[in-house]
């Protein structure tokens, strides 16, 4: 895509975030909008490490000593005329530096500016200081992951900064959507806390209509079966895991029959499964015995498989399921490389380009930016030093 | 009252389950007119497929994550099967500004409904097609669920525990990461609309998209071939970080030590312990050399206390600490609670449920949940003789020819 067609090309962005919001900056950058991320002078913490690379992608960096009144004045001047201001300092931070909402707010009255916090900017957390762990565990995400007789666990890459960045980014455009109609900008305050309640899924519906608190359960999938059967979704294979499960529903009646019949044609499948109508079988309403033995018959059989010939067989003979991939699976898979999803910038490959715009994906144009790589450039551009 | 974020912006829904009606979700939430239209014959999968229930029995109109995904939301019938059925499709469509689908790729073409005719009506219009793996490539057609999918992306790998086998999240974690990506891009999309009059399509891959949480990762495999392996709760560079067990049933809390000033405050906070004042675990490297040791005086201390006395005493000493909240939990959390996470709605089945707000707080044009999600087919009258315009004559001969259905 080039940048004239760029959906938010004619935009700038000035990235304050750390952590928590970098990714929010690299969504903009992506889309095409001028994202120039602010640094203090040497660089910020963090700098470098996988997490860093991966997200300040597509951005040009400048740096800014806010502690001086100089790098201060420079900021306003830069805030007056930007589009955007993302930032994820802690609640009241910038404000005790002159560059709260309502200073730069009076200054540019179109701006959108987005703080990303881990909990909000007020209420009675707001000041708390919370790691990805924390926010997993205040959010309801953790309760819900892992076995049930040790603790609840986190997903081992940290994913509340994913959540709560994404998340500012869809709020950032809505109130865009707003600005450019109306010419008001407005303030959009994210918490990353909340940011994750969309991935619990209907566990807190359990809670609001039935009362029950549902239970993390391993490798098996529970709150789907109304007797309250577990339905298992992670399988031992030859060399590793894969993933499927019994199902209800039109699509998932005939997967269950296609793995039935596959079954059946290794000579694995016992008398009561080819038994099994598919056509009247649901995991949904199905007998917490009868899910029990048919799962007694699956694993045997899974266990016989590599997760290539699972995956390549799932595909062939349309059964819901995958590998339970690592990044090594991921990288060899050849759907993403005919999709060109990797893409190489600064020496290093990303995953890029997850959405395309009539056949063209949008991608970062640039790699991460070193400290204040853009000094020079931006002051060229006219705006007041 | 102030104008909505996305007052008049018209959307149209075809699609089930998550990952095309959530986007709409949050386009209603602020204000956009969404359709979401289903078929008596085959309703959303949300509505037949998946517990909860209200009362606990399946129906249609008691279904929880139904409920949850369509507040604010007008709820059609129409069977695209009909010829009445689809040519109602094609003048919702003509409308709109934006058209939402997640069907497996073509489903909608071969219908008539693809993006080439619609966009033959309608030059200017944004469809978002947002599928498992994208509208090409060599698995375009591969049907699966969600929660599958969040397993290909890597994700169900590295959650549980090195010595046991991996462990789910809770259900489809994916389609929401998709589901916030398809709404940027959408609203990207309308702006360049908005100076080019050109509309157009987004193939949106939802497993691409969980690529994005997970590139760090594969960032450090194309560098180093490292493959992260699941590793309970711990981390790479705090210790401890973990969750520990305090008194009662499985209540549960987190906490996390990022440097050496960080130790000394919870060591302050535990009492200064005899086996905590060792000088070999002032640092991080003497920490991680002893952290199942550490764990477990940790666990020591915790079990015999209540959640709300170690999450006091750790958050006053400036240790970083949350309870893990269970659902129970999470419906009365205060924070949560004082930014309206939850907005009760009047449900005629289900009675009141909270809906889930916008995680994000605009200033100026705050989110506005009003009304919950449709019975199947509450608005077709609403709809097809009010935004339509079809008389009554037509909309019952249309009814009798089954185009509702």
């Amino acid at each position: 895509m080039t940048s004239e067609e760029a959906p938010l090309a004619p935009y700038r962005v000035l990235d304050l975030t750390t952590e928590l919001g970098w990714l929010c900056g690299k969504i903009l950058a992506e889309l095409g909008a001028d994202v120039v991320k602010v640094e203090p002078p040497g660089g910020e913490a963090g700098r470098g490490s996988p997490a860093w690379t991966a997200y300040n992608v597509g951005k040009r960096g400048i740096t800014l000593d806010l502690a001086s009144d100089r790098g201060r004045q420079r900021l306003r001047r830069l805030a007056a005329e930007a589009d955007f201001l993302i930032e994820s300092f802690p609640p009241g931070h910038l404000e005790a530096l002159g560059l709260g909402w309502p200073v730069l707010h009076r200054d540019n009255p179109r701006l959108v500016m987005t703080s990303i916090t881990p909990y909000g900017q007020r209420g009675p957390l707001a000041h708390a200081s919370a790691s990805d762990l924390e926010l997993m565990a205040a959010s309801g995400a953790a309760w819900l992951a892992g076995d049930p007789d040790r603790p609840p666990v986190r997903i081992s890459l940290p994913q509340a900064a994913c959540w709560a960045s994404a998340h500012a980014a869809v709020g950032t455009l809505i109130a865009h959507h707003h600005r450019q109609l109306t010419g008001r900008g407005q303030h959009v305050d994210v918490s990353a806390q909340a940011s994750l309640l969309p991935a619990l899924v209907h566990a807190p519906m359990f809670w609001q209509m039935l009362g029950q608190v549902p239970r993390r359960g391993g490798p098996m999938l529970v709150g789907r079966n109304v007797h309250g059967a577990a339905l298992r979704n992670v399988w031992r294979c030859r060399d590793g895991y894969v993933t499927c499960a019994l199902y209800g529903g039109a699509a998932g009646r005939r997967s269950n029959r296609a793995l039935a019949e596959w079954m059946a044609e290794r000579g694995m499948a016992p008398d009561f499964l080819r038994a099994v109508d598919w056509d009247r079988f649901s995991a949904v309403t199905a007998d917490p015995e009868e899910i029990e033995r048919i799962q007694t018959a699956i694993a045997v059989f899974l266990l016989t498989l590599s997760k290539r010939e699972f995956a390549e067989e799932a595909i062939r003979r349309r059964i819901l399921g995958y590998p339970v991939a690592t990044v090594a699976d991921i990288v060899a898979d050849e759907q993403l490389t005919a999709r060109e999803v990797w893409q190489e910038l600064g020496g290093l490959r990303h995953p890029s380009g997850y959405a395309r715009f009539d056949g063209r994906p949008a991608r970062p144009r640039r790699p991460a930016p070193g400290p204040g790589e853009h000094d020079d450039e931006i002051l060229a551009e006219g705006v007041p030093a | 009252m102030t104008r909505a974020a996305l007052a008049g912006l018209k959307v149209v829904e075809f699609g089930a389950f998550a990952a095309g009606p959530h986007v709409g979700k949050h386009l209603a939430d602020h204000g956009a007119e969404v359709i979401h239209v289903e078929s008596r014959t085959r309703p959303d999968g949300f509505r037949t497929n998946y517990p909860p229930f209200a009362r606990g029995t399946p129906d249609p109109e008691a279904a929880g994550m139904f409920a949850m995904t369509h507040n604010d939301k007008l709820g059609v019938t129409l069977n695209l099967k009909t010829e009445g059925g689809l040519e109602l499709a094609r003048r919702l469509v003509a409308r709109a500004d934006v058209v939402i689908e997640n069907f497996t790729p073509g489903t909608l073409a071969e219908l008539g409904l693809g993006y080439a005719d619609c966009a033959a009506d309608n030059p200017g219009l944004v469809m978002l097609s947002t599928c498992n793996q994208g509208q090409t490539g060599p698995h375009a057609h591969q049907p699966g669920f969600g929660t599958h999918l969040t397993a290909l992306s890597g994700f169900i790998h590295l959650t549980g525990w090195p010595d046991r086998d991996p462990s789910l999240l809770w259900g489809p974690y994916i389609d929401y990461i998709a589901v916030a990506y398809g709404v940027v891009t959408v609203l990207a999309a309308l702006d360049r609309r908005r100076r080019t009059g050109r509309g157009c399509h987004i193939d949106l891959s939802q497993y691409e998209t969980g690529l994005q949480f997970m590139a760090p990762a594969l960032l450090e495999h194309f560098a180093s071939g490292l493959v992260p392996e699941r590793n309970g709760n711990r981390d790479r560079s705090a210790v401890p970080h973990g969750i520990f067990p305090c008194r009662g049933e499985e209540r549960w809390v987190a906490l996390s030590v990022h440097d050496d000033a960080e130790w000394g405050r919870l060591r302050q906070a535990l009492g200064d312990p005899e086996w905590a004042r060792d000088a070999a675990l002032a640092t991080a490297a003497g920490r991680r050399a002893r952290e199942d040791e550490i764990e477990r005086r940790l666990s020591e201390w915790t079990s015999c206390r209540s959640r709300e006395e170690v999450v006091g005493r750790l958050r006053a000493a400036g240790v970083h600490v949350a309870p893990v909240n269970d659902m129970a939990d999470l419906a009365a959390e205060p924070q949560l609670a004082f930014r309206r996470a939850w907005r009760p709605v009047q449900h005629p089945v289900i009675g009141t449920y909270q809906a889930i707000g916008p995680s994000y707080l605009l200033s100026e044009t705050p989110a506005e949940i009003r009304r919950p999600a449709p019975l199947l087919g509450q608005h077709n009258r609403e709809v097809f003789c009010g935004l339509l315009g079809l008389s009554e004559e037509e909309y019952t001969r249309r009814e009798r020819e089954g185009a509702f259905e």
